[in-house]
């Protein structure tokens, strides 16, 4: 059962309303303080995802005590993110030591991918084991990952999420950074499609810039609706094809502290 | 989508909270900047409730619009878009009021 109320005025207030003496169900209508005879309202007023945060603050503080530095990267499917990070590990794996926590919901594909790319470790957190598959990595599969990672040993742990814009942005897993890579085949308005991603994200790594004379991509646009849903975003522009551009983003990764 | 995720999460907290008793109705308060479709929301919850203690148990979701207040002019805006910025003035120096609700309010349980 179930009923949605909409507050058409921007706020949130209670109303006092008669009993139905036949005791009908309301289904349409307001009925926010509406208590009925014998009935005890036990407020609550936690967030709906508490447990969820409460993990994710034990996985930071484990981040913070061994020294390393997480970033959640996040996408839609088929941006980008397995392709940078190999691009990435390539450039700074030789002198970083780079874990990465891998989130599927299905197969190790990305993680085979991954192997041998100049990671320190890798772990694979497959999402299929819940409810029909998670679309989204939440703070305790990444403690259930976390297992299999030498945390002690790692200067950075970069987290794959899942192929996904919606999702992912609503649940901490205890990073100290969030980074989102968008493809410019994906359109110019996604931020205003997904700003809850686009809001949620310390960087957005523009990718497929190789692709730039072939597209109608107006660039300009899609900065500007980025900026209009989250202003204080680091925007890197890269080819993860080329390598172009990997250079800033690789600095910006190493800026990131414990602290964030 | 996640909305299957957080109706579990909500029948967690409301089933360590209820100490056995079966609420009547569970409220809770989703702002409009979050990615969360509150219809969608009331049917995972009948999803996860069936068949369990909570399967007579409504939810009910206060739907709570995206409201800012400009630092330029002090206008108050509710936005149509996810973009903040100042109805009024145009300004994009604002504070949001309220949209990013993600609460458990509370839930009615019949009196002992």
């Amino acid at each position: 059962m179930g009923r949605v109320h909409i507050h058409p005025d921007g706020t949130a207030h209670e109303h006092e309303h008669e009993h139905d003496d036949d005791g009908t169900q309301h289904d349409v209508g307001d009925h926010s303080g509406y208590v009925a005879t014998g009935t005890v309202r036990v407020e609550v007023l936690e967030r709906i995802l508490s447990e969820n945060d409460r993990v994710a603050a034990a996985n930071r503080q484990d981040f913070t005590s061994a020294g390393v530095i997480s970033v959640n990267l996040m996408s839609s499917p088929g941006a980008g993110k397995t392709t940078l990070l190999k691009r990435t590990l390539a450039e700074i794996g030789g002198t970083r030591r780079v874990g990465i926590l891998e989130g599927d919901i299905a197969t190790s594909l990305d993680a085979d991918e991954l192997a041998g790319s100049g990671a320190a470790a890798i772990s694979l957190v497959n999402t299929s084991a819940g409810f029909g598959g998670e679309c989204h990595l939440d703070a305790v599969m990444v403690r259930s990952g976390l297992g299999r990672l030498p945390l002690d040993q790692l200067d950075l742990l970069l987290i794959e999420n899942v192929g996904n814009l919606v999702c992912p942005a609503e649940f901490d897993v205890g990073e100290h950074a969030k980074a989102m890579v968008y493809a410019i085949t994906e359109g110019e308005e996604k931020p205003l499609k997904y700003p809850v991603m686009f809001r949620a994200v310390d960087a957005v790594v523009v990718n497929k810039m190789d692709l730039l004379p072939h597209l109608d991509f107006d660039l300009d646009l899609f900065l500007a609706n980025l900026r209009a849903v989250n202003p204080g975003a680091a925007v890197i522009q890269v080819s993860a094809r080329t390598g172009a551009g990997l250079g800033e983003w690789c600095r910006w990764l190493l800026n990131q502290t414990v602290e964030n | 989508m996640h909305e299957l995720a957080v109706c579990e999460a909500i029948a967690e907290t409301v089933r360590d909270r209820a100490k056995g008793r079966v609420p009547a109705s569970v409220r809770v308060r989703i702002g409009y900047l979050r990615q969360v479709v509150p219809d969608s929301l009331v049917f995972s919850w009948e999803m996860v409730t069936a068949g369990t203690d909570l399967q007579d148990s409504e939810l009910v979701v206060d739907y709570i619009p995206a409201v800012v207040t400009c630092q330029a002019c002090e206008a108050r805006t509710t936005l149509e878009a996810p973009v903040l910025v100042c109805a009024t003035c145009e300004s994009t120096d604002v504070e949001l009021v309220s949209g990013n609700e993600f609460d458990l309010a509370s839930f009615d349980v019949t009196a002992a």
